[in-house]
């Protein structure tokens, strides 16, 4: 398979899931593993540009396909994705084990649907836990990342006073 | 301009989301090379006695290096030989569902998951005491050498009198159900020793502690343990302990001479982990027909689960906050923790505070409406005014700073409280099937409530200019690194690019006591803001000497971080220049910081919601707060927590609720059945700036982490009650589930 | 959260499938998205000697307008039948619902016959090819069949496809003008969870997600409404034929009265000229 543009392949077991080809074949650690039940979302990557939960697949199902993990996000030069960009902006992340997750998910959420609304991001993220950030920057990130700063249509924001 | 009080995106971030976060699992480290895994036997029942352990089938499963068991733990120390002891790995009996039986060590861990299931032990069933009800009633004790499942009690029942001028006394038990933390990082470790020294890696927010935790566990000298803790995914409190099962995996390694990885399943975490809350409350108020309330009494029941731990602690905690906000003249708590054949409770964000605010918002709403009154009013009646402070309560707390008041309005008015009232009153009157309810909510909590360990700092400038900060608190998501920065940055004028802050190692930073109890910023910030200001000091004096001038006469410009002659910047001298001439170790300061007491953020919060009173789904609308924990450093780090705290606090009243069945089989041990609150339960929050600093500290500030949760709970369940109390229903049960809340219109309606 | 150890078979064709299917008999299962049967094998309340994988089979996905039915590959994923055009405009209950299953994730990866062969009563695609009066085709070492949905799911994940049996396409009716109207209503606690309880409508074809260890067809509803009763008339005999568990969502009684509020609701919702995109 291709990870993040290169490829990548071995021999394994016919059990191994995705997620743990994808941390200790391809060595890429930023994928995490939160759950046992397809529930959390943390180990989202992108398989053909769409949002896939790699601990429910098999990497033997993977083979033929292209991946995309968080490190295969930013650019060349090191430069954040605009996702990436909107979350530190928004401070979209705490402790950063859903965001790799979380990220790849909204990239996907916005390419099938570049202008949600605020609830189509939250339904958009419905299989991707947080536990840290009670999920309100990570919304204004992924509209922000969307051109459509922080106020989308049913988005309800009171400015705390005296903000800089 | 000082950066304290703008808002500064994180320094952490850039790493995190371009690399990830390097997570104990994650470690690729030299010296981990060759590591074999660790996978626990748990216990499939909640009380049995163990008969045998075979473990033929499991060691001559392919990679299995050893089974291990109790009867291989004869190296260690004597425990402290107390009769509720908790081993290692269990002896002869097990008292809960997830308690560790035996480790298998393989070569990978996915041997490691078949060969587990190979152990076979022989479980003598007992019975179980699943619940507090089933502890309170008598049940089989959990302990030989104890008389019951209590496991402590305190306090005392309110005096002869207290109600005795009360027109109105309500009485009722209430639950503040078990919840699980589900940091999403479960718990990990790695372990390594090298001439008998032993370096650990673990998902902790306390090196310090797990440090000397260790020591004393394997009956070694501090100096021969060091701790690293790496990026952590997540802790909520439930990673304070050093985990039983980390001692575990580090003895392992010693006895094999081989470095040892563990990472936990989620459903072993949703039942290894403790889990948090879990007491039955019995709440007794009395006032005034007019709304003032004369007399208030707690009772608590806190649920320890299989061991004391840390239980008899949170119900203290719970007592020590009873009274919240409320200037009550009579106010008495009880207590007692009981012991369960469940999940060990400990410390969940909040840690006996929330359980203490739900109980008495609880109460004031009861009292509110037997007498008739608004829920808002009633509040407003009550409060501890702003000349009481320092206010001592009945308990014995003494809070610092407030202005309750003035947050309830506040919240009030932002949330649009009278067209909120005048809004249900027509659905009320069209009798819609979706019907508003709006929420009170007043709090007050305790932050830093172990400042007698204060926290630690050490602070070098080097030559290039540059500062590194050695802190003993320990960030699992909180943006330490950003706020610390910004606090040498305000004192020093050291670009914020410039400067690292280092923690969580105990080579590097042998000692300081870790985040928890919200108390980093208070402590810990303190004690970066007094090292820099001790190495501005040095600084000085250091500056005069070069520069040939009496301190008096020198002026710090801190936008160029130089010292000059007043008014003469030719002769700048700037960091770098200063460092050079203090010698090898630059300049210097260690401060250990501690206050002399703790602090008391308050708020208040309003919710609004919606249920749908032909199915009792509840939809939450808005969620308004005023969360006040004195001057904000970083707005956006201090959104960040109180979103994250309101989050949780939310789950609490409508989804989430760790269960078990009478026989103590856990009923929601996945994630697919444990309702962690997801994106589409929540609305984007409204929060207001409030900030009544306090003289605690030099930085005036008290602590943020666990007040959303605190606040959000009982507004949010509060809420849900007021959308039907017109249908009658005086009280729901945590968590409103649709369930429960259809049941409740149900039976009110009922009953007429 | 690790599966057993088994043999992995990729399939490249449906004839090698179903060779292989026969040769490992109950022994092997079929794997298309995975997202119900991988969960059950981490869990190991699953352990299949084999899987058959058939994603290579891109020919067993598509949708394509026949003969007054829109015909459905097995492997044509839920993803691909909400955001499909044909299906919006022709069938659009079950565009709609397979844009409820489970997260956008799941829906990635996760087929229509993965979904109905997996036989969940608390799924919701079986209730709506229920509702539909679907069609499954199954071929098999025989040849092959059709099987009528309500003949199809026999239990708690169990329908009447042997172990050798490929489930290959779904054929769904084209509503008849005058039995367009259509609602899904799906209560949860939260919008991730597996329904409580679910109702599918086409028109006067009711089913029931989640009310009996299989989807059923509130039989009593369709009477009711055959006969000239009113959507709430005929929702209150919503539980009627139904055997609702208990589990910690819900009591059987709180389903029963779930499923005759959300049966009247839907019947409301498809009675209408222009139901709304969104339920």
């Amino acid at each position: 398979m291709t990870v993040n543009g290169a490829e990548v392949s071995a021999d394994v077991e016919d059990r191994l899931l995705l997620v743990h080809f994808l941390r200790e074949v391809a060595g890429l650690t930023a994928t995490n593993v939160g759950c046992d039940t397809s529930s959390c979302g943390a180990c989202t990557v992108l398989l053909d540009d769409e949002s896939v939960k790699s601990c429910t697949m098999l990497a033997a199902q993977a083979d033929g396909h292209q991946l995309v993990t968080a490190e295969g996000l930013a650019g060349p030069g090191g430069e954040l994705h605009p996702v990436q960009r909107a979350f530190r902006a928004e401070h979209g992340l705490q402790c950063g084990f859903c965001t790799p997750g979380m990220v790849l998910a909204a990239v996907s959420l916005l390419r099938e649907n570049p202008h949600p609304s605020e609830a189509e991001v939250r339904a958009g993220l419905e299989g991707n836990l947080c536990r840290c950030t009670g999920y309100h920057n990570i919304v204004r990130a992924v509209l922000a990342a969307a051109g459509q700063g922080t106020a989308g249509p049913d988005a309800r924001q009171a400015e705390p006073e005296g903000a800089a | 301009m000082s950066i304290l009080g703008t808002r500064v995106v994180r320094t952490e971030d850039p790493r995190l989301l371009t690399a990830g976060g390097t997570y104990t699992d994650d470690l690729r480290l030299p010296e981990l090379i060759g590591a074999a895994r660790v996978t626990f036997v748990r216990s499939p029942v909640a009380h049995a006695r163990i008969t045998g352990i075979d473990t033929t089938a499991a060691r001559a499963a392919p990679g299995v290096l050893a089974v291990l068991t109790a009867a291989d733990l004869d190296d260690l120390p004597p425990g402290d030989g107390s009769p509720t002891a908790e081993p290692l790995l269990a002896t002869d009996r097990v008292r809960y569902v997830g308690e560790a039986v035996a480790i298998v060590v393989t070569e990978d861990g996915y041997q490691g998951a078949d060969a587990a299931e190979l152990v076979s032990v022989d479980y003598d069933p007992l019975p179980a005491v699943a619940s507090i009800s089933a502890a309170l009633a008598g049940g089989p004790r959990l302990f030989d050498g104890t008389e019951s499942n209590v496991a402590a009690s305190g306090g005392e029942p309110s005096a002869a009198g207290a109600f005795r001028d009360c027109d109105v006394v309500i009485e009722r038990t209430i639950g503040n159900q078990r919840l699980a933390p589900v940091p999403l990082e479960v718990r990990a470790a790695a372990a390594r020793w090298a001439d008998g020294r032993l370096t650990l890696w673990a998902s902790t927010q306390n090196a310090q502690l797990a440090r000397d935790a260790l020591a004393e566990a394997l009956g070694l000298a501090p100096a021969a343990v060091r701790v690293v803790a790496p990026d952590v995914g997540g802790g909520f409190g439930a990673k304070i302990a050093t985990e039983r099962d980390t001692i575990t995996v580090a003895w392992a390694a010693k006895r094999l001479a081989r470095p040892l990885r563990w990472v936990e399943t989620r459903n072993e975490n949703l039942t290894g982990m403790v889990h948090g809350r879990g007491q039955q409350q019995t709440i007794k108020i009395g006032g005034t027909r007019d709304g003032r309330i004369l007399a208030y009494h707690l009772d608590v029941v806190q649920d320890c689960g299989a061991y004391p731990r840390f239980g008899a602690f949170l119900a203290e905690l719970t007592q020590l906050m009873a009274s919240g906000v409320y200037d009550i003249p009579a106010v008495t708590t009880t207590s007692r923790a009981v012991l369960t054949s469940t999940t060990p409770i400990s410390a969940y964000r909040g840690a006996g505070r929330p359980e203490a605010t739900a109980a008495i918002e609880r109460a004031v709403d009861l009292f509110a409406a037997e007498i008739g009154m608004d829920a808002a009013e009633v509040r407003r009646q009550n409060l501890v005014p702003p000349e009481a402070f320092p206010y001592t309560t009945p308990s014995g707390a003494v809070y610092d700073s407030g202005e309750y008041a003035a947050a309830l309005d506040k919240v009030l008015a932002a949330a649009g409280y009278d067209d909120l009232r005048a809004e249900q009153a027509r659905r009320r009157g069209r009798g819609d099937p979706v019907q508003l309810g709006i929420g009170v909510s007043c709090y007050v909590e305790i932050t830093a409530g172990d400042y007698t360990g204060g926290e630690t700092s050490r602070l070098v400038v080097d030559a290039a200019g540059a500062a590194t900060v050695y802190t003993g608190s320990s960030a699992h998501g909180q943006g330490h690194d950003t706020a610390f920065a910004m606090l040498v940055n305000a004192e020093l004028g050291i670009p914020m690019d410039q400067i690292t802050v280092v923690h969580g190692d105990t080579d590097v930073v042998p000692n300081g006591v870790g985040t928890y109890g919200s108390r980093s910023l208070q402590l810990g910030g303190s004690a970066v803001h007094q090292a820099a200001v001790e190495v501005k000091d040095q600084a000085r004096d250091l500056a005069a000497s070069m520069i040939e001038a009496s301190s008096a006469d020198l002026e710090f410009d801190v936008s160029r971080g130089s010292w000059q002659v007043r008014g003469d910047p030719e002769t700048a001298l700037g960091w770098a220049a200063l460092a050079e001439r203090a010698g090898p170790g630059g300049l210097a300061a260690e401060v250990d910081f501690r206050p002399s007491s703790p602090t008391f953020p308050f708020g208040a919060h309003v919710a609004v919601v919606e249920v749908d009173t032909d199915t009792g789904q509840v939809t939450l609308l808005r969620h308004i707060t005023v969360d006040d924990a004195g001057l904000v450093l970083n707005p956006v780090l201090a959104e960040g927590q109180r979103h994250g705290g309101i989050a949780q606090g939310v789950a609490q009243a409508l989804l989430e609720e760790v269960l078990y069945d009478a026989d103590g089989n856990p009923l929601t041990s996945t994630l697919a059945d444990y309702a962690a609150i997801t994106a589409t339960e929540l609305p984007s929050f409204e929060l207001l700036a409030s900030q009544t600093p306090t003289k605690v500290n030099p930085l005036g500030v008290k602590g943020i982490g666990e007040a959303g949760t605190i606040g959000a709970t009982p507004a949010v369940l509060s809420a849900v009650v007021d959308a039907v109390a017109h249908l009658g229903v005086r009280h729901i049960d945590m968590p409103a589930t649709p369930l429960r809340v259809w049941t409740a219109i149900s039976e009110a309606r009922a009953s007429g | 959260m690790i599966p057993p150890p088994f043999t992995y078979h990729r399939a490249a064709s449906a004839d090698e499938a179903l060779a292989l299917a026969a040769e490992y008999g109950d022994e092997a299962k079929f794997l298309a998205g995975g997202h119900s049967l991988l969960p059950l094998m981490k869990l190991r309340l699953a352990q299949p000697e084999a899987l058959i994988d058939l994603g290579p089979l891109r020919e067993l996905s598509y949708l394509r307008a026949e003969n007054g039915h829109i015909a459905i590959g097995a492997l044509t994923r839920h993803h691909d039948l909400h955001h499909s055009d044909l299906l919006a405009s022709s069938v659009p209950l079950l565009a709609h619902a397979a844009g409820q299953v489970g997260d956008p994730q799941v829906r990635h990866r996760g087929t229509i016959g993965g979904s109905l062969v997996h036989s969940d009563p608390a799924s919701d695609l079986p209730a709506v090819v229920l509702a539909l009066d679907g069609v499954l085709v199954a071929r098999g070492p025989a040849g092959t069949r059709q099987i009528a949905a309500a003949d199809f799911f026999q239990g708690l994940f169990e329908t009447v496809l042997e172990p050798d049996e490929l489930l290959t396409e779904i054929r769904v009716p084209v509503p008849a003008a005058g039995q367009a109207g259509w609602s899904f209503q799906k209560f949860t606690k939260r919008a991730i969870d597996w329904a409580i309880v679910g109702v599918a409508v086409q028109g006067g074809s009711v089913a029931l997600v989640n009310m009996a260890s299989t989807p059923v067809r509130a039989a009593a509803v369709e009477e009711a409404l055959a006969s000239g009763a009113s959507p709430a008339e005929a929702g209150a005999l919503a539980a009627e034929g139904t055997s609702p568990g208990e589990d910690i969502n819900a009591t059987p009684g709180y389903r029963a009265h779930l499923a005759r509020v959300l049966v009247t609701r839907a019947l409301q919702e498809a009675a209408q000229p222009d139901p709304e995109e969104s339920q």
